[in-house]
């Protein structure tokens, strides 16, 4: 009953991500290539991604920092960051990099420090709750399968 | 009797190399390395994919290559539940060592873009010159100009980030497609006496479209019927309203053009010379498995531009190569035949001989052609400029080893230095036809190569054939995608496919053939002549004819652009274009750039082949002159036949070129086709690929030295009028120039003309302005 009860919670942070828009299609693939041999592969694969991510955060930063704003540092980096964040479903980080590079692209310094901070925020969030999925599923035990949301 | 000696030399090249790529294809494994993959002779490439591991496409060996870890984690996840095996690699510079330590290692490579290290399109061009591995590229950038990017750097796939693995499952069909290509090639390459098929098109190019590949896989399907009667299915489709020019068509729609004697056949045979050997260059380089049968044949034929540019095209499109094979064999055959008569559609048909080909579908085939040839002889100004990019490389090896007295070596390496300038100019051209600046770096280029050849050439016989039988040539071309910028490598493929087109194109126009078929008989037995000293390189020249038709075809197609400008030019004319590919291929860029600079001048062949011989002379420490001359020549050639198109480019370099210039190159240009086979052995030498063509470059070159100095002192009088005047005309007016000029060449068919019009200019300019020196090669005069 726990077990169950435990594997609902799990379901239903999971549906809450999916529905709120911070996960997309990609973390079900993810998902999907979890298997006996690699039980923790998704949480492997984000906990990657946030280490490696937040190298790339820092040098925007820095980047933004400068004066006058090399757009085209910025948007290299944020190419990078983007693809990172889709490869692991992050949904809103993703729209916020697309938004941020559209400023680069018309030049727009203080809306890419907007989308910037707003792009970190959507990071942050979503890091909390996956750390809080993660460890739920863990609880949970492997009984875990991935599912499509509605 | 040279012929047959030549042919003889050929097809004995052609086996070696066949057995060669045999050799390598069997090296070559799929996925878990079935035996059945390296019956190359045997099994069609159906059957080779069929009899691949039942496992197929499991345990297929992919090599990943991301700078994200991130992507790269997942990638290697979603690869290793397709069942590769997979390798990962953050750098792209770690990801080439990989493949060069084990270049039998991975079937499949799949990169990201966006590296920090490398351009993801270069490691392209590197994996795709080096080990000619199916390459996909993936990015989350989904931009239409990226994956376009992508396609014309030869990338087999795009991928958008985030990958799915769905998209993953199916990779492996790039894997079989490629070997399927791969096997086809081999059954080309296994098809020996390809001299003996020239009728037969054992390597079908779907020439309806470049660029369709799906229907030039039909076509390589049907291909080889001697081996797989099942792959022919020519009848089937020439049964359809819409005839699907096929590989194996196309050869015998180019074998029949040349048999009827298509122009400017001398050039094509030496374009062929050229083309060989930088196919063998290549097929050294395993840079495409495919491109072993084509260069095999080309290499004797030592059409260094057209190969490269075939290279280029074949490295966008799997069409192309067989296009360019196709015309190898067609420049063989074109070599081999020496019937003066016309390419006709109702000839061509009934040479052809195939069932149910109507002489509307030949000639609309041959319209296509000759338009193909055009459209290569367009792009060739600026293959020359890739030209120039990949013979950079080599050209300090040439610099250093030519010692022509009388040449400016420090020009040389100037010129070797144009190049990069040339090349520059050149793109910024861009494909369309660079004309002065192109022309000023190129004719440099050229005198640079010529004198590389030069010294080169008469070494080859010695001690150069090792160097470049050596892998070190190889190592230069391989070389050649680092030195390229991906835009670079664009042109490239765009002049290659120009020149495919070209060759096309040349193939369609068949009179122009002719006087080249004719001509290079002309030049053979010269060669002969010369080549006592050189003994048993000259037979390399008819073995080298003899191979495929497919050369033919596509030599003919150089030989065609050749010849048009001036069945005059002749021999001169035609070979040059080759040997000036191949001379300009190994020595340096420019000189390919220069070489086309000098198709203005060549633009009368009897002029050129005059004044080479007058430069010839001049210079004449040795025969490497007329060498250098060759590689200006041919790409003036070939710039001639493209009618306005040509004249623009070859004007450039004749406006640039100072008169000496021009001199200097059309005397180079004019050296019998002896001297330009001989020449595309030279380049073949340096390349190091062919020895044979090394050898036989050289006897050819002896040859044409010994017979053509007594006629380039006459022909140099005559011809420096005509190019100085030439030049001049170029300077103030280029295309109007140029289209009067070309009007003035291409009627000077024969040589009498030629020398007639020569004559007539004589007396207006007076024989004082030959400069055919090679002074004129000074880059001071080239206002880079």
């Amino acid at each position: 009953m726990d077990k169950v009860h435990s594997h609902r919670q799990v379901a239903v942070i999971k549906h809450s991500l999916f529905d709120q828009g911070y996960l997309d299609e990609q973390f079900i693939q993810l998902e999907e290539l979890q298997d006996d041999a690699n039980p923790n592969f998704v949480e492997e694969i984000v906990t990657l991604y946030y280490r490696d991510s937040s190298r790339l955060i820092s040098n925007l930063d820095h980047t933004l920092e400068r004066n006058p704003l090399d757009f085209n540092k910025l948007d290299t980096i944020m190419h990078q960051f983007k693809g990172s964040s889709s490869s692991i479903g992050a949904k809103k980080v993703k729209a916020e990099c697309t938004l941020f590079r559209e400023y680069c692209r018309t030049r727009n310094g203080e809306g890419c420090r907007r989308s910037f901070q707003q792009m970190k925020k959507e990071y942050a969030i979503l890091r909390k709750k996956l750390e809080t999925y993660f460890q739920m599923a863990r609880q949970a035990g492997p009984k875990e399968t991935a599912f499509r949301p509605k | 009797m040279l012929l047959l000696l030549l042919l003889l030399l050929l097809l004995l090249w052609w086996c070696y190399c066949s057995v060669r790529f045999c050799l390598d294809l069997r090296s070559m494994n799929l996925g878990n390395g079935k035996g059945s993959m390296s019956a190359v002779t045997t099994t069609g490439v159906m059957k080779s994919g069929d009899a691949v591991s039942d496992q197929f496409p499991a345990g297929l060996r992919v090599l990943v290559v991301d700078d994200d870890p991130t992507c790269l984690m997942i990638l290697e996840k979603m690869l290793r539940t397709c069942l590769y095996e997979v390798t990962k690699c953050n750098r792209a510079e770690t990801a080439l060592s990989l493949l060069r330590e084990n270049k039998n290692g991975f079937d499949i490579v799949i990169s990201d873009v966006h590296m920090p290290d490398m351009d993801g399109f270069k490691l392209l061009e590197h994996i795709g010159l080096e080990m000619d591995l199916p390459v996909i590229m993936m990015s989350a950038d989904d931009g239409k100009s990226v994956v376009m990017k992508g396609v014309t750097h030869g990338a087999c796939d795009y991928l958008i980030k985030p990958v799915r693995i769905e998209a993953l499952k199916n990779i492996w069909q790039h894997v079989v497609r490629k070997k399927k290509n791969e096997w086809k090639d081999a059954e080309q390459s296994g098809s020996a006496e390809e001299g003996d098929r020239q009728p037969k098109a054992s390597d079908e190019a779907d020439y309806s479209s470049s660029a369709n590949e799906g229907s030039w896989r039909n076509s390589k399907k049907r291909r080889d019927e001697e081996e797989e009667a099942e792959d022919r299915d020519d009848t089937s489709t020439l049964k359809k309203p819409r005839v699907v020019w096929s590989v194996e068509l196309h050869q015998q729609f180019v074998a029949a053009v040349d048999q009827l004697g298509i122009d400017n056949l001398c050039n094509g045979t030496f374009d062929a010379w050229v083309v060989g050997i930088f196919v063998c260059i290549l097929s050294k380089t395993t840079l495409l498995p495919l491109w072993s049968p084509v260069f095999r044949y080309s290499h004797c034929l030592g059409r260094c531009k057209e190969v490269l540019h075939a290279f280029q095209i074949i490295r966008v499109s799997n069409v192309n190569r067989y296009i360019m094979t196709l015309h190898f064999g067609f420049i063989i055959a074109s070599i081999v035949n020496s019937h003066p008569t016309e390419a006709v559609p109702k000839k061509i048909l009934e040479l052809m001989n195939v069932p149910g080909l109507t002489r509307e579908n030949v000639a609309s085939h041959l319209q296509k052609y000759r338009l193909y040839l055009r459209r290569l002889s367009g792009v060739s100004q600026h293959q020359n400029n890739m030209n120039n990019s990949f013979l950079g490389s080599q050209e300090a090896t040439f610099g250093t080893i030519s010692s022509i007295s009388g040449i400016d070596l420090q020009t040389l390496a100037v010129a070797g230095q144009l190049p990069a300038q040339s090349l520059a100019t050149l793109q910024a051209a861009g494909l369309g036809r660079s004309t002065a600046k192109a022309g000023v770096p190129m004719p440099i280029m050229d005198q640079r190569n010529l004198f590389s050849f030069e010294n080169p050439r008469v070494r080859f016989g010695e001690g150069q054939q090792q160097h470049l039988s050596s892998s070190k040539p190889m190592n230069l071309l391989l070389g050649i995608p680092t030195n390229m910028e991906p835009k670079q490598l664009a042109n490239l493929h765009q002049s290659t496919q120009s020149i495919a087109s070209l060759n096309m194109r040349v193939n369609a126009s068949a009179p122009q053939g002719n006087p080249l078929l004719m001509q290079m008989p002309q030049s053979q037995p010269r060669g002969q002549m010369l080549s006592e000293n050189t003994g048993p390189r000259v037979p390399r020249l008819p073995s080298s004819l003899g191979q495929p038709n497919v050369s033919n075809g596509i030599s003919n197609g150089f030989l065609g652009r050749n010849g048009i400008a001036g069945n005059n030019r002749g021999p001169a004319y035609n070979p040059v274009p080759p040997n000036s590919s191949l001379l300009s291929f190994p020595m340096n860029q420019s000189s390919e750039v220069s070489v086309n600079n000098s198709l203005p001048l060549g633009s009368t062949p009897g002029i050129s082949s005059i004044t080479t011989k007058g430069s010839f002379q001049e210079e004449v420490t040795s025969g490497i002159k007329a060498s250098g001359a060759f590689p200006s020549y041919d790409i003036f050639n070939e710039l001639h036949h493209h009618k306005s198109h040509d004249w623009e480019i070859t004007n450039p370099g004749l406006s640039y070129s100072a008169p000496h210039h021009a001199n200097p190159l059309q005397g180079n240009i004019d050296v019998s086709p002896s001297v330009l086979v001989h020449q595309g052995f030279s380049s073949t030498q340096h390349t190091g690929q062919s020895r044979d063509a090394t050898l036989m470059g050289k006897a050819m070159f002896s040859v044409g030295e010994g017979s053509e100095q007594d006629n380039l002192q006459n022909a140099v009088q005559h011809l420096h009028p005509l190019l100085v005047d030439n030049s001049v005309r170029v300077k103030s007016e280029r295309i109007p120039d140029a289209s009067s000029q070309t009007n003035l060449f291409p009627d000077h068919y024969g040589q009498e003309d030629l020398m007639s019009a020569l004559l007539k200019q004589q007396e207006g300019m007076g024989p004082g302005e030959s400069e055919f020196e090679f002074d004129a090669y000074s880059l001071d005069n080239i206002p880079v």
